[in-house]
């Protein structure tokens, strides 16, 4: 094992894992400008290079921009990539009282550790995990999909009906477009234009950023409070906050670790999973959504770990479990490398060089996401607000136009972020359309395909219920959802209880 | 350096900027980089093949293929928009088999076959019937054979519905007069998944398939005129029978304003990359095989697919 480490010590793995981080993480932190995408422009300058050196590089960009899409979504409110749509939810309010440069050094500290953890996963597991991505079929990603929604009631504690609205909302635009398995073509009205669909990153930067702009132009006052003077990184202080969150970290690298495994879910499910998980086991749950540390901590170190995870089925079973996995194993192939599970016992070489690459750029991120970090926080709040307004909406721009080289996307991207900022007044908040949004899909496609399989076999009720990982999901749903009932139930008798004694 | 001489030079380069000029010979073509529009999202198999060309541009001609991406409705998304391209012969897309063909019938999706302009198809992935490694049909005939005692009990994973893999389902299960399910998966990668994770008995794939997961799946028959170079065990559909013979087909097309020297001069371009034997060679070992239809050829070919796509589609439902 150890010579492959040195292997991936070489001068020149590290230069290109320190330039990969640096590029990826810039690169994510431009709204719209996905971990993907960061990967699929950077992948030819890869086709020179030595096979290991390119796979280090490949996987350095991605992690990189998966940190990177922390940074938009703390201090603009804007997910800069869907990785990163939770990290909104806390990460955004500290900025905004003030302590955006703890949030952003928090992420650092949590994507460094899910990074690792997720690395660490691949390195050791990663032939037998590999099943595990084989045995969720389309009922599971269904029930997965239902059970992500769930998290729509965990979300909108303070008006479950306006959640649920949004949330309704968010599956009808899913809809729109081509579907999913099907491919016959909805609610277009006749118009080209709509064809491909609700394109989900420029939907996120509209409803979640033009809102956040609009204020900022009808608002007077500061963009993000700054109380005192500048603290540097608050380093320490982050590290405390991190210690005492160790569980959370490691429950959150563990939960993006195999949402990653599992291919077609992706980033932002690890995270707003994860995210849920941190709230259900905190002692306070009245702080998630008001600017927790806790929750900044769960969805980053969640959605970093998903790059090991996602690692496990590209490398092993040859199928992509993240889209930019998909990108990077084309690019695989057209350096002429096939992957397998013998890559990992006689072509280990290439493999484990690669596996000690990502985890030595997981590493190098901690300095250089620091410093980029230090310097996205500092811009963000000197930069005068005549200056910040235009340069971030031309951003949004770029960015929801640049997804799929579309201007039909912007328009829809401008109509989502007025809309939101009204719904915003009457008291919606865009998660849950974005959850129905990105979730709908899944569970269409999971729903139909289960749907044609049981339908043939003659066994409906079975496909759907009697598989023992739907089964266990099933649970977790139907938990979820009568577990505060419960709570209040078995609290009530204990009252009860105490008053007879 | 005599008069004659001087005649010949002068009356030779005059004639050279001539035809320069009148663009009927641009020897430097392509004098820049060229913009390769692939309408599917990266990762995908149109880009994969894209990118196993990008490298052999840059040898071939020292200037660089930039690849962008215009995904969305399988295609369709990007496919409305070329003709609003411009035709320089800069900007190219990737149009694909039988997807250019179905889309149009389905709906008004933006554009029409006839208004792409195809200049070459260079390569095609065979249609595949794979199994798992551990599968219990060995043959063809044992998977006819349980598709004939259960009907519509044999399930196969396939890429996306109207797609290659579904019409060949279609056409293919008409030619054995059986009746199995069709399951379709977004994207090659998840069928695949599918058929490995147990979920169907059998996956309507590609060659590409075979090759990529050499080892754990094993391929029934393959939908080329010949054995394919890559799998000489492999029988083909034809030698067992079945007149199958289709694949997803992919190539090149050009904005409609261009005119016809640039269309001719893309065409040469693609074909000059496909020469590479180096080239074929990668392609071959991913299971591809390639075609040499350049744009003189294209609309016959394009025109004899399409009856065949359309029967099939007709009979799946797919279109009406």
């Amino acid at each position: 094992m150890l010579e492959y480490l040195f292997q991936a010590l070489t001068p020149l793995n590290v230069m290109l894992a320190l330039a990969g981080v640096v590029a990826g993480t810039v690169i994510g932190s431009l709204p719209g400008l996905t971990a993907t995408m960061a990967v699929a422009v950077l992948v030819p300058i890869t086709f020179t290079m030595p096979v290991t050196s390119a796979l280090i590089m490949l996987g350095a960009i991605y992690t990189g921009a998966i940190y990177g899409g922390a940074y938009a979504a703390i201090l603009l409110n804007t997910p800069g990539t869907p990785s990163a749509i939770a990290t909104t939810f806390d990460g955004y309010p500290m900025a905004k009282r003030g302590d955006g440069d703890l949030a952003v050094t928090l992420a650092c500290l949590a994507s460094v550790v899910g990074g690792l953890v997720g690395g660490l996963f691949l390195l050791l597991l990663a032939p037998p995990l590999a099943e595990i991505a084989l045995a969720f079929g389309p009922s599971e990603y269904f029930w997965m999909a239902l059970f992500g929604l769930t998290l729509i009631a965990a979300l909108s504690e303070a008006n479950l009906i306006k959640g649920l609205i949004g949330g309704c909302f968010g599956l009808l635009l899913a809809c729109v477009g081509s579907a999913a398995v099907s491919g016959d073509i909805r609610f277009t009205f006749g118009s080209t234009t709509m064809i491909g669909g609700i394109e989900t990153v420029s939907a996120l930067i509209g409803l979640y950023c033009i809102p956040v702009l609009i204020d900022l132009v009808s608002e007077p006052g500061r963009h993000l409070n700054v109380t005192g003077e500048q603290r540097g990184y608050r380093f320490r202080e982050a590290i405390a906050i991190s210690w005492r969150g160790k569980f959370n970290l490691i429950r959150s690298s563990i939960i993006g670790t195999f949402v990653g495994i599992l291919p077609g879910a992706g980033g932002s499910i690890a995270g707003l999973v994860s995210y849920s998980e941190a709230r259900r086991a905190a002692r306070d749950k009245s702080l998630f959504g008001k600017g927790a540390p806790e929750g900044v901590q769960a969805t980053e170190s969640a959605n970093n770990a998903t790059v090991g995870g996602g690692f496990v089925p590209t490398l092993v079973l040859g199928i992509p479990g993240t889209p930019p996995d998909a990108v990077i194993l084309g690019a695989l192939m057209v350096h002429g490398l096939r992957v397998g599970p013998d890559m990992f016992n006689s072509g280990g070489s290439i493999v484990y060089t690669f596996i000690f690459g990502l985890l030595i750029a997981t590493l190098l991120m901690l300095p250089a996401g620091l410093l980029i970090g230090r310097y996205a926080y500092r811009f963000i709040i000197a930069i005068p607000k005549a200056l910040l307004v235009p340069s971030v909406a031309f951003m949004t721009i770029i960015g929801a136009y640049s997804i799929r080289n579309s201007i039909s996307d912007v328009f829809i991207m401008l109509i989502l972020g007025v809309l939101s900022w009204v719904l915003n007044r009457f008291g919606f908040s865009p998660s849950p359309i974005v959850l129905g949004l990105i979730l709908g899909r899944i569970a269409e496609e999971g729903f139909v395909q289960s749907w044609t399989i049981g339908a043939a076999t003659g066994d409906l009720f079975g496909m759907f219920f009697e598989r023992p990982i739907s089964m266990t999901i099933i649970a977790a749903i139907t938990l979820g959802l009568f577990y505060p009932l419960m709570a209040k139930q078995i609290r009530l008798k204990r009252v009860q209880q105490e008053l007879v004694e | 350096m005599n008069f004659k001489s001087i005649i010949t030079c002068v009356s030779r380069s005059i004639f050279i900027t001539l035809l320069v000029f009148s663009g009927l010979v641009r020897a430097d073509y392509p004098e820049s980089s060229v913009n390769y529009v692939v309408p599917f999202s990266p990762g995908g198999e149109s880009d994969v093949t894209a990118r196993h060309q990008q490298p052999f541009f840059k040898k071939i001609f020292d200037e660089d293929l930039v690849i962008s991406y215009k995904p969305g409705a399988g295609g369709a998304v990007g496919w409305s928009q070329l003709n609003s391209m411009k035709g320089d012969g800069y900007s190219i897309m990737g149009i694909n088999l039988p997807h250019i063909v179905i889309k149009p019938l389905q709906k008004n999706v933006g554009f029409e076959t006839q208004d792409l302009v195809g200049v070459y198809m260079f390569h095609y992935t065979p249609d595949a019937i794979v199994v798992k490694e551990d599968s219990p049909f060995k043959t063809l005939d044992d998977l006819v054979a349980f598709a004939q005692q259960q009907p519509g009990k044999l399930i196969f994973s396939g890429s996306g519905k109207g797609s290659a893999n579904h019409l060949a389902q279609v056409r293919f299960d008409e030619m054995a007069g059986v009746k199995s399910t069709y399951v379709s998966f977004k994207g090659t990668g998840k069928a695949v998944a599918a058929l490995l994770g147990k979920q169907v008995s059998a996956q309507w794939g590609f060659t590409s398939v075979g090759a990529k997961h050499e080892g754990k799946v094993r391929m029934l028959a393959v939908a080329t005129e010949a054995r394919h170079p890559r799998f000489p065990d492999v029988p083909t559909f034809k030698e067992l029978g079945y007149d199958l013979i289709s694949g997803a087909y992919r190539g090149i097309a050009v904005p409609n304003s261009a005119p016809e020297h640039v269309r001719q001069q893309v065409s040469r371009m693609i074909a000059d990359i496909n020469s590479d034997t180096e080239f074929r060679q990668r392609m071959e070992n991913d299971g591809m095989l390639l075609l040499d239809i350049d744009y003189d050829e294209m609309s016959a070919f394009v025109a004899q697919k399409s009856k065949e796509y359309i029967a099939a589609a007709k009979q799946a439902g797919v279109i009406k």
